[in-house]
């Protein structure tokens, strides 16, 4: 993949995403969000993670988008009315995320493999569904019926906490 | 050249977006999705990681991909009942903003 | 010839008490008979041992640790402790049977005659016992049963508090007696008379730790015996029932330390400063005693310190290196001194508990039998020529004498005095006008109260002879000094009666005041500032560990500096999600410096 699509998919990506903090409009934020996830997945595809990066469309922009905007719209959430803003929180705040980067900036620059290439694939052709699948039902196969188990746990949940009449 | 670092930078920017995201807004559904984002930078992690460590045979490491099945599929249940909670608390208090509940607070 | 019989005297008394505690203590006729016919057959079988030449008693052993400790559960069974035996037995069966009279419409007579047996267990186990271990055990005991018999009127509060002080000090001479039969068993390595006697060489060759030890042994003695400095116990302990002072304070309990310092005779002789330490406390006991006893009023509390001045005879007698005549001296005075208190018991109770000599009077005439028997034990007591008390003085006499001079003055003066305040309290009680209404009403007491007193009688005035003392004693041989000892003690007791006479005849109230004897030497206002001093200062700081270091130091320090804590890590908890996630994310920021940037 050239660099300047990887440029261009990050770019994408870090843009929409910075827009979902900033957007003061929860709808903006959310749409933000799926294109944010696009760029995400191209750059999963230009690992050469096609599954991954076809489920994080189909999972995120597709499923869990569409109930953030439903809950979104069920709530009828205006655009944020003009808060006063806490200075010392959002200063703060800033600090915290930027100190938090800069550490993840020198952890990088300090990492020898961080400076390498990605090496080459044996054949451009491959089977990853397959391959992924494989090990699903192989090597995880327990922590797959565990998280079977966590979703219907969560199904049930969620069936639970809106009901009208909590008891 | 796009190296491993540029992924991994591209994913801490997009942790930390998350991060300040969660910080700095005080709607629930926003530090909801800035929750989205840190996970999905973990993911990018991931997967590089998973690109840069290529076997024997010529094939990505697709153990991480494995995991990057798991985290989306916790973060799809995660995000099913959180949202069910916010349903709740809206129900509740008429509210989504976390400065309203406080009632932890001694 | 080995024999039960010293385990029956032992325990007959020893199974009556626990019988009446645990089953018929409601029934009070039951409980007295049965108390009685214990120290009746503890009688007939110290008779039957008396009367058994060359006996020995089955031996238990008990603990053995040889060569380090062998205690063995054994009792010893010489000519001294079977004259002991029959004492004990035979005056405490006297006081059992008065007790029937004089405790008969007590509430607690059930519990009055459970401690008498438990008091007959404990002394007789000091009489027997053939080693320090138990002896101290039993030592003990009787501590506890005179507790429970001095206090048997606890409702009264000056009964109660005369019971704890009689606790409290005997155990403060108890101590001494522990660490000193310590002291004697790391030396000799036994614990066991006889042994000890035999491995005595150990400990003479360091003199002042065998003068420690002794002197140590001679506290429980001090303590029991009612010796100074510790004799303040005795006359309080008058609070209990008179048989009890009878039988505790004159003829048995007190004797104990007597006894224990002849048994332990062979150790105490090794050691003169010990003996002239001995010697000296016997003589300023007699002379100090005597001295209170002249001014007091209270009849019970008269005989109480005549009771310690003849203790200090017998100290006296030990410290002069003959236990023969301590045991001699001891051995009469235990007659009449029991037949003395009974007497006074008798007076009392028919006076309606009236005590003060100078309400009674004009008592001859009405209480016939009670004067004529407590008169044989005056002239007992002061040593009237041929009454029993004469001969036993007379030997002290004659060895202080030989011995020590001061000494000698000193107990001539005491028996001087013992004339003066017995027929100070003769005259006083028994002649002149009745003074009270219940004097004028007094009358002879029943005939259970009446017949110990007539027996008791015939000893005091008996058992001093040489042909009749002998049968029960090994009388030390006399060396003849003529007439001048017993010459001088007839005068000093002639020249006591003649003043009394003199001074009190017709008296209504008494013509003598000296404060600091009536005052018995202020012992108990200097004990009392003492402890109060010590405690006060003891308690002040004990209450200020408590209040300032252990309160507010430790215990609220500890709660002030949690809540302290606790209040400033409350400011963190805002309830704020934001706060919480700024937090969350520092300490974040801050893992990973320490981790990786460090």
């Amino acid at each position: 993949m050239p660099a300047f699509l990887f440029w261009l998919f990050a770019l994408v990506m870090l843009g929409f995403g910075a827009a979902v903090v900033i957007n003061r409009n929860p709808i903006a934020s959310a749409l933000s969000l799926v294109l944010c996830f696009m760029g995400l997945s191209a750059l999963f595809m230009s690992l050469d993670a096609f599954f991954i990066g076809i489920i994080q469309v189909l999972v995120y922009a597709g499923a869990v988008m569409v109930l953030f905007l439903f809950i979104i719209m069920l709530l009828d959430l205006r655009v944020e009315e003009r808060r006063k803003i806490n200075v010392v929180a959002v200063v703060g705040g800033s600090a915290v995320a930027l100190a938090f980067f800069v550490q993840v900036y020198f952890v990088v620059g300090q990492l020898s493999a961080a400076k390498q290439p990605f090496p080459a694939l044996g054949s451009p052709k491959m089977d990853d569904v397959r391959n992924v699948g494989l090990l699903l039902f192989t090597n995880y196969n327990l922590p797959f019926q565990i998280i079977g188990v966590l979703v219907l746990v969560a199904t049930i949940g969620v069936i639970v906490l809106s009901k009208r009449e909590l008891r | 050249m796009i190296t491993l670092g540029h992924y991994l930078i591209v994913s801490g920017l997009l942790f930390t977006i998350g991060f300040a995201g969660v910080l700095l807004r005080r709607n629930i559904i926003i530090i909801f999705m800035s929750l989205e984002l840190m996970l999905n930078a973990a993911n990018l992690s991931l997967v590089a990681f998973s690109r840069f460590r290529v076997d024997s045979a010529g094939m990505p490491n697709y153990n991480a991909q494995v995991f990057v099945f798991f985290i989306i599929t916790v973060a799809a249940a995660e995000v099913a009942v959180g949202l069910a909670i916010i349903v709740a608390l809206y129900r509740a208090r008429q509210t989504t903003h976390v400065e309203d509940v406080n009632s932890l607070k001694f | 010839m080995s024999s039960a019989l010293p385990w029956y005297i032992l325990l007959l008394p020893f199974f009556a008490a626990v019988v009446i505690v645990l089953l018929t203590k409601s029934s009070r006729g039951l409980s007295s008979f049965i108390s009685v016919a214990a120290v009746l057959g503890s009688f007939i079988c110290s008779c039957l041992v008396f009367t058994t030449e060359n006996i020995r008693s089955i031996e238990l052993t008990w603990i053995d640790l040889r060569p380090i400790l062998y205690v063995p559960l054994g009792f010893v069974l010489d000519d001294l402790s079977k004259t002991m035996l029959v004492l004990v037995t035979g005056i405490g069966a006297l006081i059992h049977i008065y007790s029937l009279g004089y405790m008969k419409d007590d509430a607690g007579k059930s519990r009055y005659f459970a401690s008498l047996s438990f008091f007959m267990f404990s002394m007789l186990g000091i009489v027997l016992s053939n080693n320090f271990v138990m002896m101290f055990i039993f030592w003990e005991l009787v501590g506890v049963s005179s507790y429970l018999l001095i206090g048997h009127w606890f409702e009264r509060d000056a009964a109660a508090e005369a019971a704890k002080k009689a606790f409290l000090t005997n155990r403060i001479g108890d101590f001494g007696f522990m660490l000193g039969i310590l002291m004697a068993w790391t030396a000799t390595g036994s614990v066991v008379f006889d042994d000890m006697a035999q491995e005595l060489g150990r400990i003479t060759s360091y003199p002042g730790y065998l003068t420690v030890a002794t002197l140590l042994i001679f506290c429980g003695a001090v303590g029991k015996s009612a010796q100074f400095p510790l004799h303040v116990w005795l006359p309080d302990a008058m609070e209990g029932p008179t048989p009890i002072s009878a039988l505790i304070h004159a003829a048995t309990m007190v004797a104990a330390g007597v006894y224990m310092l002849v048994r332990v005779g062979f150790l105490i002789q090794a050691s003169a400063t010990a003996l002239s330490v001995i010697a000296w406390i016997g003589t300023v006991t007699a002379v100090m005693a005597a001295l209170i006893a002249t001014q007091q009023n209270d009849i019970k509390r008269i005989l109480a310190y005549s009771t310690l001045s003849q203790l200090g005879y017998m100290v006296m007698a030990v410290g002069l290196a003959s236990g023969e005549a301590a045991m001699f001296h001891l051995f009469t005075h235990a007659f009449f001194k029991a037949l003395l208190f009974l007497g006074a018991g008798s007076i009392i109770v028919m006076l309606h508990h009236e005590q003060n000599i100078w309400k009674m009077g004009g008592l001859a005439g009405r209480l016939g039998i009670t004067f004529l028997t407590f008169m044989a034990g005056t002239l007992a007591l002061i040593g009237f020529p041929p009454f029993s008390g004469f001969f036993s003085k007379d030997l002290i006499l004659a060895l202080a004498y030989e011995k020590n001079p001061a000494i000698f003055w000193l107990a001539l003066f005491t028996a001087f005095l013992t004339a003066f305040y017995m027929v100070r309290l003769i005259v006083v009680v028994f002649f002149g006008k009745p003074r009270s209404e219940h004097a004028r009403a007094g009358r002879e007491a029943p005939w259970v109260m009446i017949t110990p007193l007539m027996i008791l009688a015939i000893p005091a005035f008996a058992s001093g002879f040489g042909f009749v003392a002998k049968l029960f004693l090994p009388l030390p041989a006399q060396e003849e000094h003529g007439w001048l000892v017993p010459g001088l003690a007839l005068a000093a007791t002639l020249a006591g009666i003649t003043l009394a006479v003199v001074l009190y005849r017709r008296r209504e109230s008494d013509p003598l005041d000296f404060a600091l004897v009536r005052d018995r030497f202020y012992f108990d206002e200097i004990y009392g500032f003492l402890i109060k001093a010590t405690q006060g200062v003891l308690a002040s700081l004990s209450a200020f560990i408590d209040r300032w270091i252990l309160d507010v130091g430790i215990i609220r320090g500890a709660g002030g500096t949690t809540w302290g804590f606790g209040s400033l890590l409350r400011l963190l908890q805002v309830g704020n999600l934001q706060a919480y996630s700024f937090l969350f994310g520092l300490g974040i920021v801050g893992l990973i410096y320490f981790t990786l940037f460090r």
